[in-house]
């Protein structure tokens, strides 16, 4: 064993590795994408990792690798999830061989998603075993847990980190290599009364996992990391707090301050522990649940109150004691047990800035120099004053939504904004429709949507914003980028060819930043009948970097801050009455020059 | 012994850097670093934080109210809303330059860093703020800012890292091309840190 400073989700990797992970499946989404990252990184022998092209490939590439004998981990983001969800319901029915970990990270907040949905209860909708971490330490430990259970149950497990403990560090205790667990896959065997499904197994698989998971959740009471603890000297006694995730961390951190109570952690979710908290409701009257998203371990206890004819009063987010959506904080946490032991909060230690200046407004914008930022701007151009939607999609270019450029008019999930486009354009046959959508989202989840309005002829235009990287999620390879996570050069997936290959007739591919051409691309195209397609292709600043920037002629200059209406670049400013460019943002699109009505914008060195 | 230091700053600014660096150092003195950091959207212009714990009593790593000992500020109006993590006694230092956020530009409304700056000053007693525009000009980079915070922020003993510790851990970790721009970086403040 050595230690490491390692982020959650680098802590979950190396815990993989440690219990001789054999393939590694997954698809990009904050929080959990350094999962993979850090197993390609660090793997040593002959671990298989993959980007898949999405959620559910990955679930697919890992159920067979397991079926095989495989241990496999699977690594996705919540709604991820909802791609994966059609795979793993069944496969909880069929069932693994090599231990399987389903890693779903979680994200309160939400800081980086589209849904507060919550893993915890998709286990038990899957009736899949659930564990969940309160720290990075925790989260590496149950990795092994999981692979254990998951082989002894020959059922996929899940672990679900949230987003504090995914990008958390801390030093930890690690295996060293030379210490892990070497797993050799037994190879397919076949038997069709088990690899296949049919509802006569479904019937039998069901009855096994309910009495399983009666068993699981009484083996769970006795697990290392569910922990009772109980009141300090001086606290009362008939109260108690119950917590999962970060915010058992939050407890524990909350209780130094304010003396201890009776606590309940919960780390196993799913199935729920119910005699330890039976064992932990017993002799309390009430007790405050702090956890994030759902109230799953509320309405846990609620149930638990029920079946053992307990009489404790369980409050929580049912109650509106605690929020019912966004993140918890150490504060909001400190202030709730404060609230449980009926004592007002010390505040007077704390600078309060209500009296501060009015703050920036800081959403997230488009990067200055962002090719996206060119590709937007000339579609709008080219449709100034005609009837448009604008279909967005999930990735950077969500951002195109924010003011000027105001070019994203809905936004669902990933993939949706093709379908979007066809049900408005059925609905509005005059309005002009578009679809936007990333490389790394085309391939996860739009050639279905291509397909489909080919098919059934609809009328609408395709933009592909095509950066050669999964850029919002930092940067990862996809099937247009030929590379591989192993490292290897492949062919890459043409995205052109795919389109054509489907019946796309007018595939136009240009460069964003040469906004002329690009506007005269978008009004050439657009006016074809059926479904047409427009590839914008340019790097992400992010990765290629070009080595001019932009500068503005002050003398030139006439302020009349068209290059700040206009496009929005966070790297331009307005200082007296005159434009000027941040130069350590500026990464010399030359956007701007463009845009410029009296030439007073230049690239330098 | 507890140390809990924020960042603060823009998205792009550097934050996680030097919140990487004050960690491998305190490490390389066997002290025990828990830290959590800005991922995902936000990293794109928004508002990012860094909190930082140092030492054994540590159960997650995240710093409440009125606990930080330090707080590392990257941009004024950054620095005001972490104001709150601040102890009460607890230090400051400050880059002077404002990032205008678009939606500033976009309404006109060139927010004012210097009501921060002084609105910091008011309310913080124990408060050092960078010229960052002369130093950056001086050092002939705009890449540095977060070394040039962290020198200071270490030399104010605030951090209970000495220099000398702080520049073997930048040897370790910067690249090597960039190693004489950051260790001048670093040093910027120490003769003004003299005066």
């Amino acid at each position: 064993m050595h230690k490491e400073f390692l982020m959650g989700n680098e802590a979950i990797a190396l815990g993989a590795l440690a219990a001789g992970v054999n393939l590694v499946a997954g698809y990009p989404g904050t929080p959990s994408t350094e999962v993979l990252e850090t197993i390609a990184r660090r793997k040593t022998g002959n671990t298989y990792v993959e980007w898949s092209v999405n959620e559910k490939q990955a679930m697919e590439v890992a159920a067979g690798a397991s079926y095989a004998g495989a241990r496999t981990m699977v690594t996705m983001k919540q709604v991820g999830l909802n791609v994966a969800s059609d795979p793993l319901m069944s496969l909880e029915y069929i069932g693994v061989k090599g231990g399987m970990v389903v890693l779903v990270a979680d994200d309160p907040g939400p800081i980086s998603s589209q849904t507060e949905q919550d893993t915890r209860t998709f286990a038990m909708f899957s009736k899949l075993p659930c564990f969940d971490p309160s720290t990075a330490e925790e989260a590496y430990r149950m990795v092994r847990d999981a692979f254990a259970l998951s082989e002894a149950l020959k059922s996929p497990v899940f672990l679900r980190p949230t987003t504090r403990v995914c990008h958390g560090y801390a030093s930890i205790e690690v295996s060293d290599e030379s210490e892990y667990k070497e797993n050799k896959p037994e190879g397919f065997v076949k038997d069709s009364k088990r690899w296949v499904i049919f509802p006569k197994l479904s019937y039998k698989a069901h009855i096994d996992i309910e009495e399983r998971n009666e068993k699981l959740a009484d083996i769970f009471s006795n697990y290392e990391l569910n922990k009772i603890s109980l009141a300090g000297k001086g606290m009362p006694e008939n109260i108690g707090i119950a917590a999962s995730g970060i915010s058992a961390a939050y407890v524990s951190e909350a209780m130094k301050k304010t003396g201890a109570v009776k606590f309940f952690k919960v780390s196993t979710p799913h199935p729920f522990p119910d005699r330890l908290a039976r064992d932990f409701l017993t002799g309390v009257d009430k007790v405050l649940v702090c956890e994030e998203l759902d109230p799953y371990v509320e309405r846990e206890l609620i149930r638990v109150c029920g079946k053992y004819g307990l009489k404790t009063k369980i409050v929580g987010k049912l109650t509106r004691d605690m929020a019912v959506s966004g993140e918890n904080t150490r504060d909001s946490v400190l202030e709730a047990v404060n609230r449980l032991l009926g004592r007002e909060a010390d505040a007077s230690a704390i600078r309060s800035i209500d009296d501060a200046p009015v703050l920036p407004v800081r959403p997230p914008v488009l990067c200055a120099g962002c090719p996206h930022r060119a590709s937007f701007y000339a579609v709008k151009q080219a449709m100034k004053g005609r009837k448009t939607i604008f279909c967005g999609d999930i990735g950077c270019y969500t951002l195109g939504n924010a003011m000027p450029l105001d070019m994203v008019d809905t936004c669902l999930c990933m993939g949706a904004g093709l379908g979007i486009a066809q049900g408005v354009w059925r609905t509005e046959p005059d309005t002009s429709c578009f679809a936007f959508v990333g490389d790394s989202t085309f391939f996860a989840s739009a050639i279905p949507g291509v397909v489909n309005a080919i098919y059934n002829q609809a009328r609408m235009t395709l933009i592909v914003l095509d950066n050669s990287t999964t850029a919002m999620t930092g940067h990862q390879p996809h099937p247009g980028t030929g590379e591989t996570m192993m490292g290897e050069v492949v062919e890459k997936v043409d995205i052109e060819a795919v389109l054509r290959g489907v019946g796309v007739k007018t595939v136009a591919t240009c460069d964003p930043l040469d906004l002329t051409n690009a506007i005269d691309t978008v009004k050439k195209v657009e006016a074809e009948p059926g479904v047409k397609a427009i590839i914008f292709r340019s790097p992400c600043i992010a990765k290629f970097k070009p080595d001019k920037k932009d500068e503005i002629d002050k003398d030139k200059c006439i302020g009349c801050k068209k290059c700040i209406n206009e496009i929005g670049c966070p790297a331009i400013s307005l200082s007296d009455g005159k434009a000027v460019i941040d130069e350590t943002l500026c990464n010399g699109c030359g956007l701007c020059e463009s845009i410029c009505p009296v030439a007073a914008i230049g690239r330098c060195k | 012994m507890t140390k809990n230091i924020v960042l603060t700053g823009v998205g792009g600014q550097g934050t996680v850097l030097a919140s990487k660096l004050i960690a491998a150092a305190a490490m390389a003195k066997g002290l025990e670093v828990k830290s959590a950091e800005t991922i995902g959207m936000a990293q794109r212009g928004g508002s990012v934080f860094s909190h930082l714990r140092i030492g054994d009593s540590v159960d997650c790593p995240m710093i409440a109210y009125g606990e930080a000992d330090i707080i590392l500020g990257f941009e004024p109006g950054e620095t005001v809303r972490m104001l709150p993590y601040l102890k009460k006694d607890g230090f400051v230092v400050v880059s002077d330059r404002a990032v205008t956020p678009v939606t500033a530009s976009l309404t006109g409304g060139n927010y004012d860093s210097k009501a921060m700056l002084e609105y910091l000053s008011n309310k913080v007693d124990n408060i050092k703020i960078i010229d960052t525009d002369k130093a950056l000009n001086d050092l002939g980079s705009a890449k540095v800012l977060n070394v040039l915070l962290l020198g200071a922020a270490v030399r104010s003993g605030e951090l209970g890292i000495t220099p000398d510790e702080m520049v073997e851990t930048i040897r370790n970790k910067v690249p090597s091309k960039l190693m004489e721009l950051n260790l001048k970086a670093f040093d910027y403040t120490s003769e003004a840190g003299r005066q």
